[in-house]
């Protein structure tokens, strides 16, 4: 396609949509690297020095050094981003493999109760976290529980420790259980549009050579869908690294994940500008990276979700 | 034999971890929270202890001026929220239709709000609109005016506004591949016919658009529902009830004030309106693809 030359007052239109949507986020990126000074005093504008000290505070407990301008080291930022990338990661590959599985059933194969099984799947996406948050804080802390009494509890107390009964509550697998439930039916719903077009004379060339319908599906059907697998994976990752509620309701002192700390470190009373900016952008660093590596796979992702209702 | 109870076994081993997993971890812990909404419960109870008040609950939250607050401040969000956010979407798309060099790279950045954790969005409109340390008000001050009290006497505008930086982008590009995957030819008669722009928009573009764009206004209204993060991290609910949303008084009743049985009352009469939301939508779609398939049959027909 030859490109026409057109009005230049489309290109300011667009240099201004660009300048506002990366706007806030340029703003947050500067200010992590002032000081708390120089983002109260009033130093708008690029003239200032940049400084990693609120890097350094935020990562203290993970650095290999001691900063000088610390103490104390308060914020434990690095578990908590450990724990993120523990509870995202995981989450994601689980849903991954077993969504995919579900959505291959539902696309290729007839049988009783398909109907239902697909219309169960689309009517859930729309479950809010805020729904889920009080069945699944009473469920997590009292009814999925193993006894402390019992072989397997006992077990459990004596070689971790800790006391009462082992709940799934403030478990990385309390959160990611509860992370695959959610993304399940968002990415059946996507990865079966990406299925039906895998040519089906290819899995029965397969079946004729003598494979079994899990080496099908796993040696030619996934293979085949990778961009589809690809954009179901970030947005599900999204989802899994960005949640904050149920997080919240589920973690302890230990599996605090990122989200959490930024959000109780923004209730108190005196905001420290400089770090908490700092955090927000290590939180945001991963889905960024993503967004510019594998723009035109979430973009369609993002028709394919809407498009195929 | 035994190949055929193969065959008949085979789709369920394939649907059988996520039906495990779903009913584990979704249907069960909706059908508790319904069981719940019966009862009275405090979060230090096992739910066999709690006492039966049948639909007290809900009549209770019926008749209080509170949810009713957090109800209307839910339904004008989203309700501004998605005319804003498909008027400004679908304008952009319409204007931006063309061979622009540079459309890549806005498309690309344009994803970015949508793919940042609503936690750091609110962080950073938070701090856009401080009242004195912020961008808006440094600016107005700077320019001699007098500053907003943004989360202050108007939170909730600057929340509809934040959600509408965010989310924007979401339906220009859903609209954008809408417009390029039109028919050509429709187009070009009209061209040649000699309709000028605004015809072609009004009586071609957007009627053709109507399917993709009512199902994309739907998936972005569900999905205003159940914005939380962001309203909690700028202004938790604040001033007073201004912008506390249904989600968020779910969030406060289940964790503040402790009353699990009215969170989870609160959290059904959510989920049912969601419910006819999400009801519209698969109606809407799935009378449209029998007025495509009919429509095709007729042209079979006639040919």
């Amino acid at each position: 396609m030859q490109k026409e030359r057109q009005h230049p007052a489309f290109y300011a239109l667009l240099f201004a949509l660009i300048f506002m949507s990366v706007g806030p986020i340029f703003l947050m990126f500067v200010n992590s690297f002032k000081l708390d000074v120089d983002i109260i005093g009033g130093t708008t504008g690029l003239l200032f020095l940049p400084t990693i000290s609120n890097y350094e505070t935020a990562l203290c407990d993970i650095l290999w050094y001691e900063p000088d301008h610390l103490d104390f080291c308060s914020l434990k930022f690095g578990g908590a981003f450990i724990n993120s990338l523990i509870i995202a990661l995981i989450s994601t590959l689980l849903t991954l493999i077993i969504g995919c599985m579900a959505a291959y059933a539902l696309v290729r194969f007839r049988f009783m109760g398909r109907d239902s099984a697909s219309l169960t799947t689309l009517m859930v996406r729309m479950v809010p976290p805020a729904v889920l948050l009080v069945p699944v804080f009473g469920l997590w802390n009292n009814e999925f529980c193993i006894g402390k009494e019992t072989w397997v509890g006992s077990f459990i107390r004596d070689t971790l420790g800790g006391r009462g009964d082992v709940c799934l509550a403030g478990t990385h697998s309390g959160i990611i259980l509860i992370y695959i439930a959610m993304n399940l039916p968002f990415v059946i719903w996507i990865l079966q549009s990406f299925i039906v077009q895998v040519p089906r004379s290819l899995e029965e060339a397969a079946k004729v050579d003598g494979a079994g319908p899990f080496q099908v599906f796993f040696q030619i059907v996934v293979p085949l869908i990778q961009p589809g697998l690809a954009a179901a994976a970030i947005f599900t990752f999204r989802i899994a690294w960005n949640e904050y509620l149920l997080a919240s309701a589920l973690s302890d002192r230990n599996t605090k994940t990122v989200p959490i700390l930024i959000v109780n470190n923004m209730s108190e009373f005196n905001v420290e500008w400089g770090v908490i900016m700092a955090t927000g952008m290590l939180l945001a660093i991963p889905p960024i990276i993503f967004t510019l590596f594998a723009s035109r796979q979430i973009i369609t992702g993002m028709t394919a979700g809407a498009v195929k209702g | 034999m035994k190949a055929h109870f193969l065959n008949r076994v085979t789709p369920y081993a394939f649907l059988a971890p996520a039906g495990v997993i779903m009913v584990i971890a979704l249907l069960y812990p909706l059908g508790y929270m319904i069981y719940g909404s019966f009862r009275d419960w405090d979060p230090s109870q096992n739910i066999s202890e709690t006492e039966f008040v049948g639909i007290k609950n809900y009549i209770t939250l019926f008749f209080d001026p509170a949810f009713h607050e957090s109800l209307s401040v839910t339904l004008i969000f989203a309700g501004s929220v998605v005319i804003a956010e498909m008027a400004i979407g679908v304008g952009l798309a319409l204007l931006l239709d063309r061979n622009l060099r540079g459309m890549s790279i806005l498309r690309t950045l344009f994803i970015l709000p949508m793919m940042i954790a609503p936690v750091v969005v609110g962080l950073m409109w938070r701090y856009m609109y401080h009242p004195t340390v912020g961008t808006f008000n440094r600016t107005l001050k700077s320019m001699g005016l007098q500053g907003v009290d943004w989360l202050g006497q108007n939170a909730l505008l600057s929340v509809i506004i934040a959600d509408i930086w965010q989310w924007t982008p979401f339906i220009f590009i859903l609209a954008l591949a809408a417009l390029q995957s039109l028919p050509r030819s429709a187009l070009e008669a009209a061209r040649i016919d000699g309709a000028t722009p605004w015809q072609q928009i009004w009586y071609i573009k957007l009627p053709l658009m109507m399917p993709v764009l009512v199902v994309t206004g739907l998936l972005r209204l569900i999905d205003a529902f159940k914005v939380l993060e962001v309203i909690l991290v700028m202004t938790e609910g604040g001033p007073g009830l201004s912008t506390e949303i249904v989600a968020l008084r779910i969030s406060r009743t289940a964790t503040e004030f402790r009353e699990l049985g009215t969170a989870a009352a609160m959290s059904n009469y959510l989920l049912i309106l969601l419910l006819i939301l999400t009801l519209a939508m698969l109606a809407f779609t799935r009378i449209q693809e029998a007025r495509t398939a009919r429509l095709a049959r007729q042209v079979q027909e006639e040919s």
